[in-house]
C-alpha cells in the first residue's frame, strides 16, 4: 500500500522491508572545540558580532599564509584513537576547489587521499543487539562562513533579494568523520543510525574535543541511505540527506528515505542519485537542486601546508592520555551501582549518566541520585522543555537535599518544595530549608500546640480512638499536618497523638 | 597531439566562473596545450625511484599553538568589500545553488 505526502508517493515502513535491505552511510561534521581556528588565531567564540573574528588568512586575502593549530591535529588523532582507526605517519592537506560566497578562497582547505585516520570502528548497541559501524576516515577540514539571505519571505535562499556573509566561522577546525556503508540493520536501520550518532557525540563529549550541540550546528550529519532489493547482487543507488540536525531527525530521515525510494523502485523508477534536503516540521526530505559540477572539485595537495607526519611516540602519548569512553564508562558504572542494562539505556538516554555519577560522587546513594534525576527533575526538565544538565541545579545540590532527607531534616514532599526553592534560584537546599522554614518539626513546641489542638478541636474523633476504633487517629493527624503544611513527619504526629489520647 | 580541448577549456571557465568567448576558447586550448607539454617534460626525469613532491621544503609538523590572536577590526574588514550591509559582506542573490 502506498499513501501520497507531500508529493512523495510512500510505502509502509514494514512493507518496505519484505523487498528491500536498508544500507546506510552517516558523514558527521564536528567542529573542534579550540580556542583558535584551524589556520590563523581568530578566537571561534560562538555569537559574536559579525566578521569580527576574521583576519587576511580566514578572508582568503592574497599572500596571507595558513598554519596548522596543533591542538586541532591532537584533536582528530584522539577522535581517531578513540574509534580504533590506524593514523597515518604521512598526511596532507588538500584544496577543494568550489565558488560559493561563504568560501572566502575559492577553495576549502581539506584533505583528499591522505586523511590523518583511518579504518577504525564503533559498535552500537540496539534493542540489545550490538551491530557495528566500520569508519573508513577521519579528516580535518575548516568550516564556512554563513549566509543570510535577505528579502526572502522566510530567510531561505529561494526568492531572497542579495546574501549577506558572516566570515566568523570560516576556518573553525572541523573533523569529518565518515562511515563505510552499514548493511544489515534491516528494519533497525533507522535507530542504528541515530545511536551512532549518538554515541558518536558522546565519545566526542567524552574527550572534550567539542561541545556537540547540535542545535548550534557544532555537529552536523549527513544521512546517506540506499534500498537493495533482497537477494539482488548489486548495490541500491544512494541519496545523501543533508541538514539532518537533531539526533531523532536523524531517524526519521532513514525512515523517510527508506518509504520514499522503495515507492520510487516499485514504481519501476530509478532513485536518483541526489542531495536532499531534511524538513524539521515534517519530518519529510525534498531534492536539493545538486550543486553545478558538484563532483568536480579539482583536488590537489595544499602547497601553503606542510604535510603532517605523527610519528609513533606522539601517537602513543596521545593514546596514553585518552579519557575513559562511554561505553567502558558505562559498563564500570552499571556493576557498581548494581542496574540493569535497561535501566543503563535509561539514565543514558535520559542524558542523566553524568549527573547521576556527579551526584554520587557528591554523597548520594547511587538509587536516591537515580530516584531524583529520572523522576522529579526529568518531569520538570520536560516540561520546561530543557535538557536535564540545562536545569539550575547541581549534581552537589541533588547531593545535598537527598543527605537533608536521609538526616530526618525534610521529608519527600517537603524535598520537592525545596527542589521548587533551588530550581528558582533561592539557592541551595540548606539555603532554601532554613529561608522558608521548610525543615521537618521535631517534637517542638509549636509541633506540641499543633497536635493538642487537634485533640480538643476534635472531642467527637477523641472518644472514637477511645472506644477502641484507632484507625480514627487519621483525621487528627491530617489536622496536625494540615496545621503544620506538611513540615510535619507523620509518624511522630502519629506517636505523639497515640500518647495523649490513649493514655488519658 | 592536443592533450587539452576546447571543451575541457569551457569546463574549467565554468567552474571558475570566468566569461571566456569563443575565440578565446580556441587561443587558451592552444596555450593551454603548450604549458602542458612543457610540464609534462618533467615526466621524462620522474623515474620510479623518485617520489613525486608537492612541497620544495623537507619540513613537516609545522604547528602553532593552540593562541587567539587579534583579528582585524571589522570596518577594515570590510573595507575592501564592494558593498556591506549589518557589519557583513553583501552579495548578489545566490542563483542555481542549494540552500
Amino acid at each position: 500500500m502506498t499513501t501520497m505526502t507531500t508529493g512523495d508517493r510512500l510505502v509502509d515502513y514494514d512493507e518496505v522491508l519484505t523487498r528491500y535491505e536498508p544500507v546506510i552511510g552517516l558523514e558527521t561534521h564536528v567542529e573542534l572545540g579550540t580556542a583558535s581556528k584551524m589556520f590563523c588565531g581568530c578566537a571561534t567564540t560562538f555569537g559574536a558580532e559579525p566578521n569580527t573574528h576574521t583576519c587576511p588568512v580566514c578572508l582568503g586575502m592574497p599572500g596571507s599564509l595558513p598554519v596548522a593549530n596543533a591542538a586541532a591535529v591532537e584533536a582528530t588523532i584522539r577522535i581517531g584513537l578513540a574509534l580504533g582507526c590506524r593514523i597515518a605517519s604521512w598526511s596532507r592537506f588538500a584544496r577543494k576547489n568550489y565558488f560559493y560566497p561563504d568560501i572566502p578562497k575559492g577553495f576549502q582547505t581539506s584533505q583528499y587521499d591522505e586523511p590523518l585516520c583511518v579504518a577504525g570502528h564503533l559498535d552500537v548497541e540496539v534493542d540489545g543487539r550490538e551491530y557495528r559501524v566500520e569508519i573508513e576516515r577521519v579528516h580535518l577540514e575548516e568550516d564556512t562562513g554563513k549566509n543570510l539571505h535577505v528579502g526572502g519571505s522566510t530567510g531561505r535562499i529561494h526568492g531572497a533579494d542579495h546574501s549577506l556573509i558572516d566570515f566568523n566561522r570560516a576556518g573553525i577546525p572541523l573533523v569529518e568523520i565518515v562511515t563505510r556503508p552499514v548493511p544489515g540493520a534491516g528494519a533497525k536501520a533507522p535507530e542504528v543510525a541515530r545511536a551512532y550518532v549518538t554515541e558518536l557525540r558522546e565519545i566526542v563529549q567524552a574527550l572534550g574535543a567539542s561541545d556537540v550541540r547540535m542545535e548550534q550546528g557544532s555537529l552536523r550529519c549527513d544521512v546517506n541511505i540506499s534500498l537493495n532489493p533482497i537477494g539482488a547482487l548489486e548495490l541500491g543507488t544512494r541519496t545523501e540527506t543533508k541538514n539532518v540536525n537533531s539526533l531523532r531527525s536523524v531517524e526519521r530521515a532513514v525512515r523517510f528515505e527508506m518509504r520514499r525510494q522503495a515507492a520510487v523502485l516499485d514504481g519501476g523508477g530509478r532513485v536518483v542519485q541526489e542531495t536532499r534536503h531534511f524538513h524539521e516540521d515534517t519530518g519529510t526530505t525534498s531534492s536539493g537542486r545538486s550543486k553545478e559540477e558538484a563532483t568536480d572539485y579539482r583536488y590537489f595537495p595544499e602547497p601553503d601546508l606542510v604535510p603532517l607526519a605523527p610519528d609513533a611516540d606522539w601517537i602513543e602519548q596521545l593514546r596514553a592520555a585518552l579519557p575513559e569512553l562511554p561505553a567502558a564508562r558505562r559498563a564500570r558504572l552499571q556493576q557498581e551501582w548494581g542496574i540493569s542494562g535497561t535501566e543503563m539505556t535509561w539514565l543514558a538516554n535520559a542524558g542523566a549518566l553524568g549527573l547521576v555519577e556527579q551526584t554520587v560522587a557528591a554523597g548520594a546513594s547511587p538509587g536516591d541520585a537515580r530516584k531524583w534525576w529520572l523522576g522529579d527533575l526529568a518531569r520538570r526538565a520536560n516540561e520546561a522543555g530543557t535538557e536535564l544538565a540545562e536545569l539550575p541545579i547541581t549534581p552537589a545540590q541533588v547531593a545535598e537535599l537527598s543527605g537533608l532527607i536521609a538526616e530526618g531534616t525534610i521529608n519527600d514532599k517537603l524535598a520537592r518544595q525545596v527542589l521548587d526553592g533551588v530550581l528558582a534560584g533561592q539557592g541551595g537546599p540548606a539555603q532554601v530549608v532554613a529561608a522558608q522554614g521548610l525543615a521537618v518539626l521535631g517534637e517542638s513546641d509549636e509541633l506540641v500546640a499543633a497536635v493538642e489542638a487537634a485533640i480538643a478541636g476534635a472531642p467527637d474523633v477523641v472518644a472514637k480512638v477511645q472506644s477502641g476504633k484507632v484507625q480514627a487517629l487519621g483525621a487528627l493527624v491530617g489536622a496536625v499536618m494540615k496545621t503544620t503544611r506538611g513540615k510535619a513527619d507523620a509518624g511522630t504526629v502519629k506517636r505523639m497523638l497515640e500518647e495523649r489520647v490513649l493514655s488519658s | 597531439m592536443s592533450s587539452i580541448s576546447r571543451d575541457d577549456v569551457a569546463h574549467l571557465a565554468r567552474l571558475s566562473r570566468l566569461a571566456v568567448t569563443d575565440e578565446e576558447l580556441d587561443r587558451f586550448a592552444g596555450q593551454l596545450d603548450q604549458v602542458l607539454a612543457a610540464v609534462a617534460r618533467v615526466g621524462e626525469a620522474a623515474v620510479a625511484d623518485v617520489p613525486p613532491m608537492s612541497h620544495a621544503v623537507p619540513l613537516t609538523n609545522v604547528l602553532r599553538a593552540d593562541e587567539v590572536r587579534p583579528s582585524l577590526p571589522r570596518d577594515a574588514v570590510l573595507a575592501g568589500a564592494p558593498a556591506a550591509e549589518e557589519g557583513r559582506f553583501r552579495v548578489p542573490r545566490i542563483l542555481g545553488e542549494e540552500e
